[in-house]
Order: structure tokens, then C-alpha cells, then sequence
């Protein structure tokens, strides 16, 4: 270990020492608390604004939708007649879109995270080039994708359409870098002494991970899945430039047709000036809300239930 | 075996007939039980020729030549640092996973080259076992964590005769024979220990390597460990590191005397064996005077 | 004994060999596979770069790069159409500008709050609630500042604010960003070691005293990273900006007035009628690729901040 960190470590504390030193042998008793008061205060109001920011939304939101909220927002079609609008087509081809992006994610998350992890060496550059490139494709914003996803999915290369299919692939690829992030921080935290003991029974190192080292980050892993999950819910912006802008009033199916997902229809609500299209959208955003809360909850659940503690 | 028998050995062994035996340190006294197992076989199981372990160019034990013996104890002693470890990793080719480690010299297994070309290290670790200083089970059941290497290697039979043939050479099985669900970290240090060895047992090795075994266990496990050891030396063949000159006392046949070597410059230190012989020999009359020196806890 | 066997001693004593019994190719597509999963993210990177590249490229052949990037007057809808892409940067600087002013200090005041004073009622409150909010859909903030804090809020401090404005998207982003700020700029100061705190402690000094002068500069380059890292998000940011602050480019930082950021640009036409190949479609691609530069760069340093933040007490 070099010495830079304690010089640092060092110069910061003499830094701290001295400027400490200084007010309190320059500062006044009675001023002091004052400033002192004030400023506690000053962060308790700065954390106020932010809870009562939080507050505002949701209590907004579920106040302006409340007299929408009833069954008929999920058996009532799209519609441009407020009256009798709901969001059925768009509960169904957001469930649709996330089944698509779990079967994708799981599989090519944790195979990426046990790659690199488990068999990469991390000095060469073929390996630093991609952990380079999942730690830039997570800060990407997801309109970007949105992008690529019109360049390459829905036209270009892919040539698929305006599907369901290639909304699920665009929001797949968004959510990837999380699960890989995830299920990586699961698996280093499983001990080496585990690997060890493992291989010096004579299993492979294919057959330690499958059976070791896996099973014991299972409860990482999931969490990552979830958090994924509830972001590529909730997305929006990928989605209208993927084709779920069409106004859907057929249920949708998932390799051909047009369809389109909650947030998408909240979206199209919100834009149209009549209030009771706004009413409207209040109420889906307590929906895809509420189904945030649920899997967050069984997320939380999940990893407390079953969280493996070295 | 007889006293007849015995002088006959010391005899072949070089040592004076009818030598009295010293005790050369107070509390040293060489264990009428640590017998050599099976009648002092001489076959050998690992041949060690000027065996050289490098991490990234820089040795760490060097000029290794010593043999190991079926069904003895061979027990490698020495101070911190001499590459005690690391030397009997290379038994198992467990330093195959380091990867700025690389092994020369010869180390031969029942008179094949362990690192031959053909040789599969998996292959190795079956029949090679290890148990580490720190118990490490897996956070499964205790019936899963003897089952994982049977099932792993493809063993055939009733696993639940495996499991408890497994346990019962561990010395474990009265003990959680009631439990076998139970997680098995809920177990004590030394319980966890034999567990590790029963699972090691399980996959029906041929050597058995213990990497300090009892240190981080207390004394009353440390010696259900060792009278465990004892018992196993019948059918297995062990390799024991530690640095409790008297564990090696009690319970090693042979044992392997290493030291550190400075190189130029003080940057460079690695071990090297002093003295190998019988256990006795090196604690009651040893040839080298550094030999001398350790065991009677002049040099620590 | 046959020369290749070797005995096991053990009680079975079945005959076993050093070498593998079968090649074990399953391994090796294993590593296959496993590898083509990791080069996907290459692949990705790649087919964005490619994407965005290909008509950004056909883009500059109809308008010249200096048009584009110095230009002031943004209007690819008309005839004639003009390619100035500075009011549409200029707007999304504007939203995170006046987004970043609410952030950092709330962020950072309950980022000083839950490390330094961490009263623990609070703090259990506080935590859940940063991370309820930062898992909160961006359709759902872009809508709140739409419908509650334009007409609630920013219209009565100001009645002649119009419908749509910068600061109400900046207000709705900043709200967005609060958790990035917070938990990323707690961490860097609960990293600074506690015996830099305790010797300030032992020489008298307040908790104010200790909180400015020796954690926040000890944490100094992780707050950074924090800021410059929300300030990405901020200007990647689409559904808050497309619904809170207008779709009308205006390169102005006023915040009483609707501007058009580059997400929402992009949003708006691709969801429009608009003839792929055309210049005005290829907008989309151009600008996107302004703003995959621009957020790339920030997201750099930010890692830069990160490593050195980590560096200093390793």
C-alpha cells in the first residue's frame, strides 16, 4: 500500500484539526448556538421538503383520481370518451412486456454477473472493456434506448415492428445493467472459503457455481430482478419510440399488433386538456403504483426471508 | 508391536539400539499412541523432488524433496511463513487456482506425475482431500453438506448409508444422527470442523491434507480432532499443517521441518525443508541444530 | 496394480484415475455461454453508437455541423427549417439548472442530517422514504408537476406563469434527483473515518463545526460524483420535461417560460408523422447523439469522483 491514502487521510484530518481549532478559539459561546440551532433546523427543514414533496405526489394522486378508481379502470378499454375509458388493453400489455423482459433478464443477467465474476480475469482488456460498458449503459438515458430500439429492433437490423416483442427487447437491455450489478454483488459476497471447499471435494467449477455458489445468492439475485422489474415498469419514454403510442383498443398480442403499457396510457391521458382525462390518468397512476408497492414489498420480503448472512 | 518389533524398526531406522528416549524440552513428550499406522508401511504415496513454488516470479518454498508415506501422519512444521501452505496445496493442485502461482519440480502420487500433461486436477481432488484451518460448511443441512461430494462426483449407493458412514468416521454421527436437517452452521467450531472432515471422507479419498486443522478451534476440539486423525491414519493417508510443534508431537509418524531463507536484499523469503524423519527422531534427537533450536523453543 | 490405476486406500477401495474420464465439453460451452452473455453489453453500446451514428452522419450532410451546434433558431418543422440546436439545449440546461438549485441542498442537508446528526426516529423515516421516491415512475412526477405544482403552486406565487414551464418541470426533476444526492453523498461521508470526526469532537467542536469543516470536505469528491451524477439523470430525463415545461423551443433561462428540452424533442417527433429518411427524422438521431455525448461525458466524470472518493480511504 502506498502512502498516498494516509497522506491524504492525514492532510484532510490537519485540514479538519485546524479550521476546527480556529472557530472554536475565535468563536463566541452565545453566537455559536444559535448558528448551531439554525442550521439543525436548516436540514430538517431541507428533509421536510423533500418527505412533503413525496407526500404532495401521492396523496395528489390518488385525491385526483379518486373517483375513478374502481374495477372499470381495468375491464374498461381505451377509449376516447372519458366516460367509459379505462386501461384494460394497457394492464395487459404492460404484464405482457415485464414477462418478456424476465425471461430475458434472468438468464442473460446472471450469466453476464457469473462471467465476470467467476471466470474473467480482470486485467485483461477484453474484460475491463466490458464492465466498462455495462457501468456507462446503466447512466444511458432511456430515451437513448428508445432509440435504439427504433434504429435497431423495430427497424434496421431486427426489422421487427412495432411490437410488443421489441418493446419487451428495448426495456430488456435498459434493465440489464441493474441485474447484472445485482446479481454480481451476490455472488462476491458468497466466501471464497465456500469455492474452495467445493473444488477440493473434486467438483468442476461449473458444477461449484451451479451448486454453491448460486443457491447461496439466490436472495441477491431476486432483489436485483425485482428492482429491474419495477424500473421497466414504470418506464415510459423508451416505449413511445417504440411503437406503444398507437391507441390500442384490441387486447394486444405479443408478436404482432399494436400495443401499449400503462405508463404509456397515463401518458396519452395526461396530455389531452379535458380534466376528466386527467381524473383518469391520476387514477392509473395509483394503479401502477400500488403494483410498484407490491413488488417492492415482496422484494423486501423476499430478502429478508431468505437473505444469506456470512 | 512389540518392543522386539520396535528396536528391529529403529534399527532400520539408524538409531542407536537400546537409545534411551529424551524428551528434549519439558512438555514434549513423544505420544506412546502416535504408533505408525498399519505396521510403518514404506509405500510411498507423494515423491518430492526439488519441488519450487513461484507467485508471480517471487519463491515461496524452494528445493522441496522429501517423500510421504501410506498411512502415516506426515506432519510439515515450521515458523510463519515458511510456506507450510502453500507447499501442501500443491499436493492437491489447489494452487492450480491461484493464478500467479506456478508449481516446477516433480511431485509424484503413487508413482505418476501429479501436473502430468494428462492429468486432470478434478480428477486429483477426489482423490486428494483437504480440510481447511477454518471449518467452512456449506450453508446447506448438515445430511447436504456430506451429500454435495458424492452427489457432485456421481457416487453410486444409498446416500443416507454414505451420509452416515461419512459422519460416523468423522466422529459426528451421534451427535446430529437427530438433526441431520439442521443448518450447519448452528453447529460449534469443532463440531463444524468434523463435519468438514466427514464430507472430505464422504468421496472416498486416498490422502487426506489438513491445513491446520485445529487452530481455530479450541483445546478440548483440538483433541477430539487429533485422536480423530489418529483413528483415520488406518485407511487414509494424511498430511498435517501446523504450527502446535506439540499437535505434531502427539499424533505425526514423520514430520518436516521448514525454515524461512532470506534472499538477497531481504525482499525475498521462502522455505525450505531442514530435516524430514520420524517424528520421534526430530524431537528427541533431531540432526540439525535448527531443528534443535525450534523444537525446543529457542527460535520461535 | 495397473500402472494407471491408483488404488484408493479408502475403505471402498475402487480403483480410480488422474485422468478426466470424459473431455468435459460442457464446461467449455458453459464459458461459451457465459461469455456471450457479458459481451452483450459491448454489443449494446455498440448497436446504440451505430443507431445513432448512421443518420446522425446523413444528417450532417444536409446540415452542416456548425449550423447545427451554434445555431439559435430551432425549427425543423418549417419551411424554411432550421437546425440550431441551441434552444433545445438551452432548455434542457434551464430544467436541470433550476432542478439542481432545489436538489443539492436538500439532498445534501438530509444527507448531512442522516450522517452527522442521525437521530434514529428520523432516520427511519427518512430512509424508506428517499427510496419510495426514487423508485416513483417518471410519468407520475412529470404529471404531479403538471397538475399540482404548475397550477397550485407556481401560478399563485406568479399568476402570469403559463401552463407549462421550465421551472415546473425543474421543480419535478429536482424532486426526481433528491435520493441520487442523498444516499450517494450519505455514503461518502459515513465513509470519512470516525477519528477524524472524534478529534474534532475532542477539541469542542459543534456538530455544525465537524459536519462543514471536516466531513463535507473529507467527502468532498463523493458529493461531487453525487451532483454530477444526478445532473445526468436530470439532463437524460424525458416524461417530467415533455409534460411540465412545454414542447416550444426558447432559448431562454427564464424559468417562467415553456421551453423545449432535447428528450422531449425527441419524444415528440418520433411519436409524430414524420417520413423516416427525411432531415427532419433524422433530427431524432442528431440529437440524440448530443445528448448520448453529453451525458456519457458527465457520467465519466462522475466515475472519476466515485473512484477517487473510494481511493482515498482504501
Amino acid at each position: 500500500m502506498s502512502d498516498e491514502p494516509r497522506t491524504e487521510r492525514a492532510r484532510l484530518a490537519v485540514a479538519g484539526a485546524r479550521a476546527t481549532t480556529a472557530a472554536v478559539v475565535s468563536g463566541r459561546p452565545r453566537k455559536d448556538v444559535i448558528k448551531n440551532t439554525l442550521f439543525s433546523v436548516l436540514l430538517l427543514v431541507a428533509i421536510l421538503l423533500a418527505l412533503a414533496g413525496l407526500v404532495a405526489l401521492l396523496v395528489q394522486a390518488f385525491v385526483k383520481g379518486r373517483p375513478d378508481l374502481s374495477v372499470g379502470l381495468f375491464t374498461d378499454s381505451g377509449s376516447s370518451d372519458p366516460t367509459i375509458a379505462g386501461f384494460k388493453q394497457a394492464i395487459l400489455g404492460s404484464l405482457m412486456l415485464i414477462a418478456g423482459v424476465i425471461v430475458m433478464v434472468v438468464p442473460l443477467g446472471i450469466g453476464a454477473a457469473v462471467y465476470l465474476e467467476e471466470y474473467a480475469n480482470s486485467e485483461r482488456w477484453w474484460n475491463r472493456l466490458i464492465e466498462l460498458n455495462i457501468q456507462n449503459l446503466a447512466g444511458v438515458p432511456s430515451i437513448i434506448y428508445g432509440i435504439l430500439g427504433l434504429g435497431f429492433i423495430v427497424r434496421g437490423p431486427l426489422d421487427l415492428g412495432f411490437i410488443a416483442f421489441a418493446g419487451s427487447i428495448t426495456l430488456a437491455l435498459l434493465v440489464l445493467p441493474i441485474v447484472i450489478i445485482a446479481a454480481r454483488e451476490a455472488i462476491r459476497a458468497v466466501p471464497p472459503s465456500i469455492r474452495e471447499g467445493s473444488l477440493a471435494l473434486g467438483a468442476t467449477k461449473w458444477q461449484t457455481i451451479r451448486r454453491q455458489v448460486l443457491p447461496a445468492s439466490t436472495s441477491g439475485i431476486a432483489t436485483g430482478v425485482i428492482l429491474a422489474v419495477s424500473r421497466a415498469f414504470g418506464e415510459t419514454a423508451p416505449l413511445l419510440l417504440v411503437g406503444a403510442a398507437t391507441f390500442v383498443t384490441f387486447n394486444p398480442e405479443y408478436f404482432s399488433g399494436d400495443y401499449t403499457a400503462l405508463p404509456v396510457q397515463i401518458f396519452q391521458y395526461a396530455t389531452r386538456p379535458q380534466d376528466e382525462f386527467r381524473i383518469l390518468s391520476a387514477a392509473g397512476i395509483v394503479v401502477l403504483l400500488l403494483v410498484l408497492l407490491v413488488m417492492n414489498s415482496f422484494a423486501i420480503w423476499l430478502r429478508n426471508r431468505y437473505e444469506q448472512r456470512w | 508391536m512389540t518392543e522386539e518389533q520396535r528396536r528391529t524398526e529403529e534399527a532400520g531406522a539408524g538409531v542407536p539400539v537400546g537409545a534411551e528416549r529424551r524428551g528434549l524440552s519439558q512438555g514434549i513428550a513423544v505420544a506412546e499412541h502416535a504408533r505408525p499406522g498399519r505396521g510403518l508401511t514404506r509405500e510411498k504415496v507423494f515423491e518430492l523432488e526439488d519441488v519450487e513454488v513461484n507467485y508471480d516470479g517471487k519463491p515461496a518454498v524452494r528445493e522441496i524433496t522429501f517423500d510421504v508415506f501410506k498411512h502415516n501422519i506426515t506432519a510439515l512444521i515450521g515458523p510463519s511463513g515458511c510456506g507450510k501452505s502453500t507447499l501442501i496445496r500443491c499436493f492437491n493442485r489447489m494452487n492450480d487456482l491461484i493464478p500467479s502461482a506456478t508449481v516446477e519440480g516433480r511431485i509424484l502420487y503413487h508413482g505418476e506425475d501429479l501436473y502430468g500433461p494428462n492429468v486432470d486436477p478434478v480428477q486429483a481432488r477426489k482423490l486428494i482431500g483437504m480440510v481447511f484451518q477454518k471449518p467452512n460448511p456449506f450453508p446447506k443441512s448438515i445430511y447436504d453438506n456430506v451429500a454435495f461430494g458424492p452427489r457432485t462426483i456421481g457416487m453410486k449407493g444409498n446416500m443416507d448409508e454414505i451420509v452416515e458412514g461419512a459422519l460416523r468416521r468423522g466422529a459426528l454421527w451421534d451427535e446430529v444422527k437427530d438433526r441431520l436437517g439442521d443448518n450447519a452452521y448452528g453447529l460449534s467450531g469443532g463440531q463444524q470442523q468434523r463435519l468438514c472432515i466427514a464430507r472430505c471422507v464422504a468421496v472416498q479419498p486416498d490422502v487426506i491434507l489438513m491445513d491446520e486443522p485445529c487452530s481455530a478451534l479450541d483445546p478440548i476440539s483440538t483433541g477430539k480432532i487429533e485422536d480423530l486423525m489418529i483413528e483415520l491414519k488406518d485407511d487414509y493417508s494424511i498430511v498435517i499443517v501446523t504450527h502446535n510443534m506439540q499437535q505434531a508431537a502427539r499424533v505425526s509418524d514423520m514430520t518436516a521441518f521448514l525454515i524461512v531463507e532470506l534472499g538477497a536484499g531481504e525482499q525475498n523469503r521462502w522455505g525450505r525443508i531442514v530435516e524430514y524423519d520420524e517424528t520421534e527422531k526430530i524431537f528427541t534427537n533431531p540432526s540439525d541444530q535448527r531443528t534443535e533450536d525450534y523444537v525446543t523453543g529457542k527460535v520461535g | 496394480m495397473e500402472a494407471r490405476d491408483i488404488a484408493a486406500s479408502g475403505p471402498a477401495g475402487i480403483p480410480r484415475r488422474l485422468e478426466a474420464a470424459s473431455p468435459r465439453y460442457g464446461e467449455k460451452v458453459i464459458f461459451g455461454l457465459l461469455a456471450g452473455c457479458a459481451i452483450l453489453s459491448v454489443v449494446t453500446t455498440t448497436a446504440i453508437v451505430i443507431a445513432l451514428i448512421g443518420p446522425t452522419i446523413g444528417f450532417f450532410g444536409d446540415v452542416p455541423v456548425g449550423d447545427f451546434l451554434f445555431g439559435t433558431e430551432w425549427s425543423p418543422q418549417f419551411e424554411p427549417p432550421s437546425f440550431g440546436v441551441l434552444p433545445i439545449v438551452v432548455g434542457t440546461l434551464s430544467v436541470t439548472l433550476w432542478g439542481m438549485l432545489f436538489a443539492i441542498p436538500i439532498g445534501l442537508g438530509a444527507a448531512i442530517y442522516l450522517s452527522e446528526y442521525a437521530h434514529p426516529g428520523v432516520r427511519k423515516i427518512v430512509k424508506p422514504a428517499l427510496e419510495v421516491l426514487a423508485g416513483i415512475p417518471t410519468v407520475a412526477i412529470g404529471f404531479f408537476a403538471l397538475t399540482f405544482i404548475t397550477p397550485d403552486i407556481l401560478q399563485k406565487l406568479a399568476t402570469s406563469a403559463p401552463i407549462f414551464l421550465a421551472l415546473s418541470a425543474g421543480l419535478g426533476i429536482g424532486l426526481m434527483v433528491v435520493p441520487i444526492i442523498a444516499s450517494i453523498s450519505e455514503d461518502a461521508m459515513r465513509a470519512v473515518p470516525a477519528g477524524l470526526r472524534e478529534g474534532a469532537y475532542a477539541m469542542g467542536a459543534t456538530r455544525m463545526r465537524v459536519a462543514t469543516r471536516v466531513v463535507f470536505p473529507a467527502a468532498l469528491s463523493g458529493i461531487v460524483a453525487s451532483v454530477v451524477l444526478a445532473i445526468s439523470r436530470a439532463v437524460g430525463e424525458t416524461m417530467i420535461v415533455v409534460l411540465a415545461a412545454g414542447s416550444t423551443p426558447n432559448l431562454t433561462f427564464d424559468p417562467f417560460q415553456s421551453i423545449q428540452a432535447m428528450t422531449a424533442y425527441i419524444a415528440t417527433i418520433a411519436t409524430g408523422e414524420v417520413a423516416q429518411g427525411t432531415t427532419k427524422y433524422d433530427t431524432i438521431f442528431a440529437v440524440g447523439t448530443l445528448l448520448f455525448v453529453m451525458t456519457l461525458i458527465l457520467n465519466m466524470i462522475s466515475i472519476r469522483f466515485v473512484r477517487r472518493f473510494r481511493q482515498v480511504y482504501e
